[in-house]
């Protein structure tokens, strides 16, 4: 059985100026210990898709569909229901963490207040986990650690706390939304490695939201890619990698400039923007920007699944 | 060369940082540039590497003297820009300008895109004709790649990619000779990316123009740059061409920088190396003694403790401030 099961989730918000299309008819689903990638640039719906599972929509959002945890729908359950699971069997991890931490804890009883809660641990044994949590993230000298605050951390040592309290209680699911963005290269490649190695000790699955596609293809075997709220392609990340089907994936993966490739030729740009949210157009939302585009993209696209599961939404190959 | 425009020699900035209690508060020196030198010629782009806190951004603001330098000089066309009073710099200031990163922070919201590029040209050329500067921001309009009929429109209505070429457009206004562009491109997605990218690049190319490009990015800096710097806790470790610091880098850090880039290519990824560092970057406020890469080198030897090594140039003209680099192999493999 599918550990998470997401079908035709749609996530709106209500604005002045009208409702905004932030996820439209998604699906998707991931086994018990996956990796996989959501990838898009900034208002492809990403952010927004977990936000959804997780119940953290903002006020003016709506959502609908159905996303099946263990076969439980999330986007039904109250907000004491979905407690259960938050934070216990399903973590995340935000883009931020200075943010996401509190300021005025310290960084123990941040992490004690998390085991304590879910599991219901005595507060020695509750610190003993957390020591040993610190030091699988291979923070330094982790009993002193746990008695300072926050700031006394680098955005590196930050993000590795939060990755060890996204990991506390051996989630089922970890969703890790930009985890490495505000990371400097050389912390980044640290991050993603711990998460890597802890994901194949404790078979958590991790959904990995990022627009980095570097970071994707070291850590993840799946990769989701939106663009304007909907999933254009959707396969391994060999099938993504090495033969995007969909043009926007192509284009993406061209426009990326690589240490591994002559630089002296153009990069390859995407031209225009991304659609606008409030008002989408007819048929293909990528038509506009679409080298490849025709008069059959007036009509919506279907999404088109080959034998080995890479799954694309383009008139492109039809036949073939 | 002769075509030297920019010379900086042994620049350095100091902040005076006050922590602790109100009563006798303590007070540290911290060196957010220091000792910096390089040359830039017409029609050249110095890119500048390193991560967070190593002192870039300073040095942006020093070379284009925002900020007055606590030692060093930085000389313009052979004369030092701090030297120079008031009136003198201004007039300067015709040559030298600024892209920043945030491109929407960077322009006035109650401004329209027409007042925000001629702003550059009704401070230098007061008594210029209305039609003139019509004329002018329209064909630099034309240029960025935007639509000459939008000058009516306000920042808030354009992408964030189109804001930045309103921002290269306001740069470019005045013909000037070097643009210094700190980290341009890191706010904007890749795909866009690609478009300021390749838009710079052609600019560059047209107009002759010396370009000092800072990002963190090191894959964008190689596209850009004829040659790079890297810093690292306010310290320039190497300066060479590119094609040499991308296939064969000198100082170890930037052989770490290289290797800790994640490659998209899932076969090349999964087969990656470590970077061979250790720990975290030191706080720039209590630098490691001797050369302030050593508490995280791999390479490092006692000698590096003690003595701070000086940027030296090597006989292929690259510069490089390590004391082992004849010794050090550190060819990049796989790519």
């Amino acid at each position: 059985m599918a550990l998470l099961e997401v079908k035709d989730l749609n996530v709106g918000f209500c604005t002045p100026e009208g409702e905004v299309h932030a996820v439209n008819k998604l699906d998707f689903s991931l086994k018990a210990g996956d990796a996989l990638a959501i990838v898009g640039e900034s208002g492809s719906g990403k952010t927004q898709t977990v936000m959804a599972l997780m119940g953290l929509l903002a006020d003016n959002g709506r959502v609908n569909g159905q996303a099946l945890f263990k076969g439980e729908d999330l986007l039904k359950m109250s907000t004491t229901e979905l407690n259960k699971h938050r934070g216990r069997e399903i973590a995340m991890i935000f883009q931020d963490p200075l943010t996401s931490l509190n300021p005025y804890l310290r960084i123990g009883k941040q992490m004690i207040e998390v085991v304590r809660h879910h599991q219901g641990l005595s507060k020695a044994e509750a610190r003993a986990q957390a020591v040993e949590m610190l030091r699988a993230v291979r923070i330094p000298d982790p009993e002193r650690r746990l008695n300072q605050y926050p700031h006394e951390f680098s955005g590196g040592m930050r993000q590795r706390v939060m990755v060890a309290m996204g990991l506390l209680c051996e989630p089922d699911l970890l969703i890790a939304d930009e985890p490495t963005t505000a990371l400097d290269v050389t912390v980044q490649v640290q991050i993603s490695h711990l998460m890597g190695e802890l994901r194949k000790k404790s078979n958590t699955a991790i959904i990995l939201i990022t627009h980095d596609l570097g970071v994707v293809a070291g850590l993840c075997e799946r990769v989701l890619v939106m663009y304007a709220g909907e999933a254009v392609e959707c396969g391994s990340a060999e099938q993504i990698f090495y033969d995007p089907r969909h043009p926007y994936t192509q284009g993406l993966l061209d426009s990326v400039p690589r240490l591994d490739r002559p630089d002296d030729k153009e990069l390859h740009a995407i031209p225009g923007n991304p659609p606008n949210l409030l008002s989408l157009p007819e048929g293909c939302k990528f038509r506009d920007r679409c080298p490849k585009a025709h008069d059959a993209c007036k009509h919506e696209p279907p999404m088109q699944v080959t034998e080995d599961r890479h799954a694309y939404r383009c008139f492109l190959g039809e036949s073939a | 060369m002769n075509d030297r425009v920019l010379r900086v020699q042994d620049l350095t900035v100091d902040f005076t940082v006050r922590e602790g209690g109100l009563i006798r508060p303590k007070t540290y020196v911290l060196k957010a540039v220091n000792g910096v030198s390089f040359d830039l010629n017409a029609g050249e782009t110095l890119g500048i590497v390193g991560e967070s806190g190593c002192g870039k951004s300073t040095l942006a603001r020093a070379l284009l003297a925002l900020i007055k330098p606590s030692r060093g000089r930085v000389l313009w066309m052979g004369e030092d820009l701090n030297k120079l009073d008031e009136e003198a710099l201004r007039k300067k200031r015709e040559d030298l300008q600024i892209v920043f990163q945030d491109p929407l922070a960077a322009l006035n919201p109650r401004m329209t895109v027409r007042d925000i590029i001629a702003e550059p040209l009704w401070t230098f050329f007061p008594k210029i004709a209305r039609v003139q500067v019509d004329e002018r921001v329209r064909g630099m309009m034309k240029m960025v790649g935007l639509l000459p009929n939008q000058v009516n429109r306000y920042p808030h209505e354009f992408s964030g990619g189109q804001c930045q070429r309103i921002g290269i457009a306001r740069a470019l206004v005045l013909n000037p000779k070097l643009v210094v562009c700190d980290e341009p491109v890191s706010a904007l997605d890749v795909s866009i990316q690609a478009q300021i990218i390749n838009l710079l690049k052609s600019l560059q190319k047209k107009l002759n123009l010396s370009l000092v490009f800072i990002a963190h990015d090191l894959s964008v800096v190689k596209h850009i740059s004829d040659r790079v710097m890297v810093m690292y806790l306010g310290r320039a470790m190497e300066i060479s061409y590119r094609d040499h610091l991308y296939k064969r880098p000198l100082h170890p850090y930037t052989n770490a920088l290289i290797k800790a880039v994640p490659i998209p290519d899932p076969k090349l990824a999964r087969s990656a190396v470590d970077t061979g560092l250790t720990g975290d970057m030191p706080s720039p406020l209590d630098p490691p003694s001797g050369c302030v890469f050593h508490s995280r080198c791999p390479h490092s030897v006692k000698r590096c403790q003690l003595e701070v090594p000086a940027l030296r140039r090597m006989e292929n003209g690259d510069w490089v401030a390590c004391h082992r680099a004849e010794e050090l192999d550190l060819t990049i493999r796989a790519c």
